[in-house]
């Protein structure tokens, strides 16, 4: 094969890692380079720049190489696929990374690669630049690792300590269609490593809280990806795993990648263009989750057939299939019934509780507290207004689905 | 009239000096003009005169939160934003809770400020794009930026915090930073054209950020509420935008008509290679392929809530036989039975009931943790009676292999598994049972039954009697 130059490199390895939809670089601990060596980290991660699919580019997100002996049939650096292939040394990704992170466009690396020789040997190699980037370059930006469930517990345990975060992609939401697609890996050595990580993880603060030497193990937690739309799986049992992979690991997120079509896709998988929406109701329902209060029982209930519903938000499903308990006086009801409400978020549910403290409130504060009193306004009581029937009218639905809605992304060919 | 003369655009110690001074001295907020260099002025004002006020003139009071308010909305364009924060400063005098009123005219108004100072600054950490250059003292990055706000001094100590051992300058229109790797400076507003217009890396950002790109999922309108167009210009990586969009979708039509590229010779040789080195589970007998057996169990749907089957553990010689309920959530992660808070205490009063540990195997009813996600925690469920049942099997397994002297059974689940019967834990409690497919069985309490209790006499009242069992199991077997 011929020599590619590191441009080239670059295009291929960046075209093979651009399927893994995390980008995040929050929630680690705070750094800087005031006493030495480069980089910085605040509580929140900053987007560099935004590619024309909407995405953050926060991280210089990378394969270390995309040849891989595995032959997962949802991703194009499949053993069996013959894209073009490259491999960068570890020490071409060091040089990038700090090349990149000097003139800031970058918070820092996410590496990960495909399978080669070994689980042992690739997981190795990717230590290897998180090593090379902490301790020969001082770097102290963000490090994503992607980790290998099958290595070595050794080489997890000194991935965890150069690096901010650790991912470990559960792929698919089915056991079966994992066995099926991805013939190579296994969902529980996943789960397992996720188990594991969860505990040195915890094990790592609690030596924290004994003495502040003692090393920081992945401080921005571990998440995962699941591929959605590439099996049959319904959104109920999405929401589902996700809920089991929340509550059992600890994730810091759970990424929805809606399945893309994939240069020589083969023939097993949908032929079409990536579920878009569904994959952003199933963000709105993982947020109710994790913000809101509501349990998985609640969001799968309002399903049809086991799919959120595309036209209309998952909360306002909710609000509309329990008209009974609305409207809500948002003089008086309780922070959980807040959070209920179409259209209010966890901020303003909570200046509003504040605010209540002292005065009461009439719609024109609400229209400032929010920017959708529109939604709101049949489902709330204020001290000057009530919706009156209009939560129960049987137009509710029409008059609270946006008309702007597109008949899903097939208007974009 | 009061005119005020503050030094620059965001000077937030200036204004609150006089304004301390001119809230004490009772001056209304319609007789203070405040005046930046550069900013509108207004022809007829008076001179600035500040009032004289002795120091002990009185109190001023305000919340931390209102300077971390007033320090953001300084730094707002608007031009009336130092009048804005005095009349504040007045009012809070009377109204200290004012902050909270979120949707008072005044602070709706300060907070919207503070929130495109904030949202500025973030930008300004985001879309600085630095362009190195060689200088007599080695390179140095050099950037050049326009911001919206006045929000050079807020976000330079950023910079320094991130690149203390480079030397840098950021040139904006209004104001330059400069940091020399020491200290920071500033100087007036500069051009572009005293920038640098290119860098030895652009070529490859703009690779990257055209390959990252997945032009299946076009979301225009999300790149541009983000990355407002507005700051495209200083973005190496624009550049490549207008050719992206217009061939994302020829290429993801191409991707979806191409038909299946498969290098199958090459692949078929690999994955050979890989089915052949995958270590094949060794056909063990005994426990330890009874262990490796369970852990692909199906026979009740627990498995697909839980990480992983945990076994049992014990040495094959082991003569007592203790049964819990189910692995917990610590069981479940570690693979091992008992290594939870619950395990702990048992292990306790093993030891002060002077039973060898080696001499016991322990294991659970049901081999699977039963639990209900509830935002970050797993819920503990009991098993029920078919769950029971289906992971009966297993306990039958491990009996038959064990050949135990004396079963423990703790806690109700295992009464149930092991009899099939439903007893009381209560009243059967230090009685032996007998089981269909095993021998006698003692019934004492599940250990995580004493976490559970409360008050510290029951607690210690609890584990002598747990104690008491243990010894009396002992007493039953070794006599």
């Amino acid at each position: 094969m011929a020599q590619l130059d590191s441009m080239a490199k670059l295009a291929v390895l960046a075209d093979a890692a651009k399927y893994d939809a995390s980008c995040a670089s929050s929630g680690t601990s705070k750094r800087h380079s005031r006493d030495g060596g480069l980089g910085s980290t605040e509580g929140m991660g900053i987007c560099h720049s935004y590619a024309p699919d909407g995405r953050c580019i926060s991280l210089l997100k990378l394969l270390l190489t995309n040849h891989c002996i595995y032959d997962c049939l949802y991703c194009v650096n499949r053993v069996s696929s013959n894209v073009q292939r490259a491999r960068f040394t570890p020490e071409e990704v060091v040089d990038l990374t700090i090349g990149f992170y000097k003139r800031n466009y970058i918070e820092g690396l996410f590496l990960s690669s495909g399978i080669i020789r070994t689980p042992d040997y690739t997981m190795e190699q990717l230590v290897r630049v998180a090593r090379l980037l902490r301790e020969d370059h001082g770097f102290k930006g963000y490090i994503h690792l992607k980790t290998i469930p099958d290595a070595d517990p050794r080489l997890l345990e000194e991935a965890g300590l150069y690096a901010d975060r650790l991912s470990i992609n559960v792929e698919l939401p089915r056991e079966e269609s994992l066995t099926e697609l991805a013939p190579q890996k296994d969902s529980r050595s996943i789960r397992k490593a996720m188990g594991g990580l969860r505990l040195r993880m915890e094990e790592g603060r609690e030596e924290r809280r004994k003495s502040t030497r003692a090393p920081r193990f992945a401080p921005a937690g571990q998440s995962t990806q699941m591929i959605v739309g590439a099996d049959a799986a319904p959104d109920s049992e999405i929401i589902r795993t996700s809920a089991t992979l929340y509550s059992g690991y600890h994730l810091k997120r759970v990424y929805y990648s809606a399945f893309s079509p994939i240069p020589g896709s083969p023939t097993a998988l949908p032929s079409q263009t990536p579920p878009l929406m569904r994959e952003h109701r199933l963000y709105q329902a993982d947020w109710l989750y994790r913000f809101y209060e509501f349990s998985v029982d609640e969001i799968v209930a309002s399903t049809t057939d086991g799919m959120l519903d595309l036209a209309l938000d998952p909360k306002m499903a909710w609000a509309v299939s329990h008209r009974d308990r609305f409207p809500i006086d948002v003089n008086r009801a309780p922070r959980e019934m807040l959070l209920r409400i179409p259209g209010l978020g966890v901020k303003s549910v909570d200046k509003m509780i504040r605010m209540r403290r002292l005065a009461a409130l009439r719609l024109a504060d609400v229209a400032r507290l929010t920017r959708s009193l529109k939604t709101m306004r049949p489902f709330i009581v204020t001290l000057d207004w009530h919706p009156g029937a209009a939560t129960d009218a049987a137009g509710l639905v029409a008059c609270v689905t946006p008309k702007i809605e597109k008949p899903l992304q097939l208007s974009l060919f | 009239m009061i005119a005020v003369d503050l030094e620059h655009a965001a000077d937030f110690d200036g204004w609150r000096s006089a304004a301390r001074r001119l809230a004490m001295a009772g001056v209304a907020p319609s007789d203070v003009q405040w005046r930046t260099p550069g900013g509108l002025r207004d022809l007829f004002a008076a001179e600035a005169v500040m009032p004289d006020v002795s120091e002990n003139g009185g109190e001023l009071r305000v919340s931390r939160r209102f300077v971390d308010l007033a320090e953001r909305v300084v730094c707002h364009r608007d031009e009336e934003r130092f009048a804005l924060l005095y009349r504040m400063l007045l009012r809070l005098q009377e109204q200290p809770k004012l902050l909270e009123l979120v949707t008072d005219d005044d602070v709706f108004r300060a907070e919207n400020m503070a929130k495109a100072v904030r949202r500025e600054r973030h930008k300004m950490t985001a879309f600085v794009r630095f362009r190195e250059v060689a200088t007599e003292d080695g390179p140095a990055f050099v950037a050049w930026f326009e911001p919206e706000h006045h929000v050079v001094r807020l976000t330079a100590p950023f910079f320094v915090d991130r690149f203390a051992a480079m030397r840098w300058s950021i040139l904006t229109p209004e104001l330059c930073v400069h940091w020399d790797r020491q200290a920071l400076s500033f100087t007036p507003g500069a051009t572009r054209d005293l920038a640098p217009d290119d860098d030895r890396l652009e070529e490859h950002w703009r690779t990257y950020y055209a390959h990252i790109f997945n032009p299946a999922r076009l979301k225009i309108a999300a790149m541009k509420r983000e990355m407002p167009m507005r700051y495209w210009k200083n973005l190496p990586e624009s550049s490549a935008i207008p050719g992206l969009i217009q061939s994302a979708s020829r290429a993801s039509e191409g991707m979806i008509a191409a038909p299946a590229l498969v290098a199958a010779k090459r692949s078929a040789k690999i994955l050979k290679q890989v089915e052949a080195a995958r270590p094949s589970a060794p056909h063990v007998g005994g426990l330890e392929g009874l262990r490796q057996e369970a852990a692909g169990c199906k026979r009740c749907p627990l498995w697909s809530n839980a990480t992983q089957t945990v076994f049992g553990e014990g040495e094959a010689n082991a003569e007592l036989l203790f049964v819990g309920e189910q692995p917990g959530d610590k069981e479940d992660l570690a693979g091992r039975p008992f290594v939870g808070p619950a395990g702990q205490l048992f292990d306790r009063a093993l030891a002060d009931a002077g039973i060898d540990r080696t001499a016991a195997y322990v294991t659970n009813s049901v081999k699977h943790f039963k639990n209900e996600p509830r935002g970050k925690r797993r819920i503990h469920k009991s098993p029920n009676v078919s769950e029971i049942n289906a992971c009966r099997w297993w306990i039958e397994q491990e009996a038959a292999l064990l050949k135990p002297k004396l079963t423990i059974a703790m806690g109700a689940t295992a009464i149930r598994s092991l009899t099939g019967e439903s007893h009381s834990v209560l009243k059967t409690r230090g009685q032996v049972l007998a089981s269909p497919f095993l021998g006698d069985v003692f019934v004492t309490v599940h250990p995580s039954f004493l976490l559970r209790l409360q008050d510290e006499a029951d607690k210690r009242r609890e584990y002598e009697a747990f104690v008491a069992d243990l010894s009396e199991v002992r007493r039953l077997v070794y006599g």
